[in-house]
């Protein structure tokens, strides 16, 4: 924690509202959103942070205010040093953040992957369309909310979908046959196991209500 | 009466004579998602105009397994076979780096033994990873024959991996704070053989390729990629080396006690496609370097940490015998093991370059969140600008000496 402690106490001096960050391992610091820019362009030019390891985001749930929280990893070619940056979104429904694409090109494709998989628009991205699900796909499957096992959805070819009538279904055995529950439940249910047997490969998915 | 030959203005000279503003029209080409150079399935959407490529957009996620989503859904046991189709070139490597990310988490430290056994993993992942990287980035730019010679030697390899691990190419073998078991007797011996075999052909292979006037053509000055924009592009492993950028997380940041061993770090000048094959072919003589250290002062004593037995498994003949230890392997199974909160990142220095996992834990068997960070994947990212105005045939040689693999860019 004296990591985080050192970097924020270095940083403070320009952005006063830095704070250090709970942290297994590497210096950690929340920043406010709008700020993280300017933070980052900071520990880049000024700290020899000159390497964007990572951008990405945790959604803490519908019910957490605030929902989501964005991640950069950055990493110091020269000092060998890491320091992770934590900015929460202000909404939790719409939930934006600032690019960092043109201090980093590397972050184009970061923020594209987080803007498809936890729907985080970063604005003024140059380009920020769906990098590995397939554009057109209504979710963002990496929020909590977003069930393993997927949703029926159209084809990524609409064409294929209706001479065909076949749609992207959710996984049969969903929940997978060996996955544990996490938390304070007992055992019992907690034990690996296919969440819902009602329906498998074999058997059809009983119509809902 | 002669007649008049009009063969005498050929297509050619009625081409030359055409104004030179002659408009042309640009061509879109899917190359790919299942094209022989692109390795895997990736689509480059390329806009051509004539041969040259005006535009590159690579077209991901025909490999996405949604392996984010499923880690947050299973313990930090169950995730370990899913980091083997990562980068499924190079699956010890991988399930190394897991292996130490959760360790990190749960704050264990593990025996020297099972550290070194971690480097000789590694290292022979590597050279495996390479063999292939090399073998393909020569087939696609015309030479057969290393790749037939490559796979004669990564099959010696798979052996040995079978041997240890029980699985030619699903490993499986790390366990948090351990190995699923020890080296088999006399591993390490065959794994000398193999080193002192493998060092002249190596050699050989080369050779078929360092001085070759055909693949020197085709990939010398083709795909540079300046030191500045291999940092500013997130490149690491040997794309970023072949740029000149000296970073080896082995060197830097050393981790499962590679500061102990001696080898030298290659870097590239120039950064083309030829600077980053010489950087793989000499990464794997310091690769067997290292081996050659790390079964020399194999240490003794245990594989695994003591304190990670009530995480990964309780001795089986004391579960048998030990009610304690019976409910303790039953809750490892059903609840997973527990893990302090926190927030970890560990990344390793992999075959292709620094492959990240980001764990956000909030206590119990399950991560709340685990976030890869690929190295295939930022590798790629370098892909439009430095396929632009480069000739169509040249992009099969940049994407071959870029050594990817989909698995682990898609996730």
């Amino acid at each position: 924690m004296t990591a985080s402690a050192d970097v924020t106490a270095a940083l403070q001096g320009k952005f006063p509202q830095i704070a250090p960050r709970a942290s297994g391992d590497h210096p950690a610091i929340n920043v406010p959103l709008a700020e993280a820019p300017a933070v980052l362009t900071s520990l880049r030019d000024e700290h020899a942070f000159d390497f964007l390891v990572d951008v990405t985001a945790a959604d803490w749930g519908v019910d957490t205010s605030p929902r989501f929280t964005v991640f950069w990893h950055l990493f110091s070619t020269t000092t060998h040093a890491y320091v992770r940056v934590a900015a929460d979104c202000t909404s939790d429904t719409e939930p934006v953040a600032p690019t960092v694409s043109d201090l980093w090109p590397a972050a184009n494709w970061h923020e594209r992957e987080t803007y498809d998989l936890l729907g985080i628009t970063f604005s003024k991205h140059p380009d920020l369309r769906r990098i590995l699900m397939w554009d057109g796909y209504p979710y963002h499957p990496l929020r909590k909310d977003f069930p393993l096992a997927g949703i029926d959805t159209p084809l990524p070819d609409l064409e294929v979908g209706d001479l065909t009538g076949a749609t992207a279904k959710p996984a049969p055995m969903m929940g997978g046959p060996f996955v544990a529950s996490a938390g304070e439940i007992n055992l019992t249910d907690a034990e690996p196991r296919a969440k819902d047997e009602s329906w498998t490969e074999r058997r059809e998915k009983p119509a809902s209500e | 009466m002669a007649t008049e030959h009009v063969f005498s203005d050929s297509a050619a000279k009625v081409a030359s004579a055409a104004p030179a503003e002659f408009e042309t029209e640009k061509m879109s080409v899917a190359m790919g998602p299942s094209h022989p150079s692109t390795h895997g399935v990736l689509r480059l959407q390329l806009e051509l105009d004539g041969e040259t490529v005006t535009h590159c957009d690579p077209v991901l996620g025909y490999l996405h397994r949604g392996d984010e989503k499923i880690a947050e859904n299973m313990t930090y046991n169950q995730f370990v076979p899913y980091t083997d189709r990562l980068d499924y070139l190079a699956p010890l490597a991988n399930n190394v780096a897991y292996a130490i990310a959760v360790e990190k988490l749960a704050n264990l430290k593990v025996p020297p033994r099972c550290e070194a056994i971690r480097v000789v993993c590694c290292e022979l992942a590597r050279i495996s990873s390479h063999l292939l990287g090399l073998g393909a980035f020569a087939m696609d730019t015309g030479a057969w024959t290393v790749f037939m010679y490559q796979f004669t030697e990564r099959e010696k390899l798979y052996k040995l991996f079978e041997e240890l691990t029980g699985a030619r190419f699903t490993t499986s073998y790390t366990r948090i704070g351990g190995m699923s078991r020890d080296m088999p007797e006399g591993w390490t011996d065959r794994v000398l053989a193999f080193c002192e075999q493998f060092l002249p052909i190596l050699d050989e292979m080369l050779e078929m390729l360092t001085r070759n006037k055909i693949f020197v053509d085709r990939t010398s000055g083709v795909g540079i990629i300046t030191k500045a924009d291999a940092i500013a592009y997130g490149l690491t492993g040997p794309n970023a080396r072949g740029s000149g950028v000296t970073v080896d997380l082995r060197k830097d940041r050393p981790y499962s006690g590679y500061e102990q061993y001696e080898f030298d770090v290659p870097v590239g000048v120039t950064g083309d496609s030829y600077d980053r094959y010489l950087c793989r072919g000499e990464e794997m003589k310091q690769s067997v370097r290292i081996v050659r250290q790390a079964v020399k002062n194999m240490p003794g004593g245990a594989w695994y940490a003591e304190d990670a037995r009530k995480i990964f498994a309780p001795r089986k003949d004391k579960v048998l015998t030990s009610m304690e230890e019976l409910i303790n392997n039953f809750m490892i199974t059903t609840e997973g093991p527990q893990m302090p909160a926190g927030e970890v990142y560990f990344e390793a220095e992999n075959p292709k370059g620094a492959l990240g996992f980001f764990i956000i834990s909030k206590g119990g068997g399950v991560p709340y969140r685990m976030k890869i960070r690929s190295p295939s994947f930022c590798n790629l990212s370098i892909l439009p600008k430095v396929c632009k105005d480069n000739l169509l045939s040249d992009v099969v040689a940049i994407l071959g000496s870029l050594d990817f693999v989909m698995g682990e860019c898609d996730r």
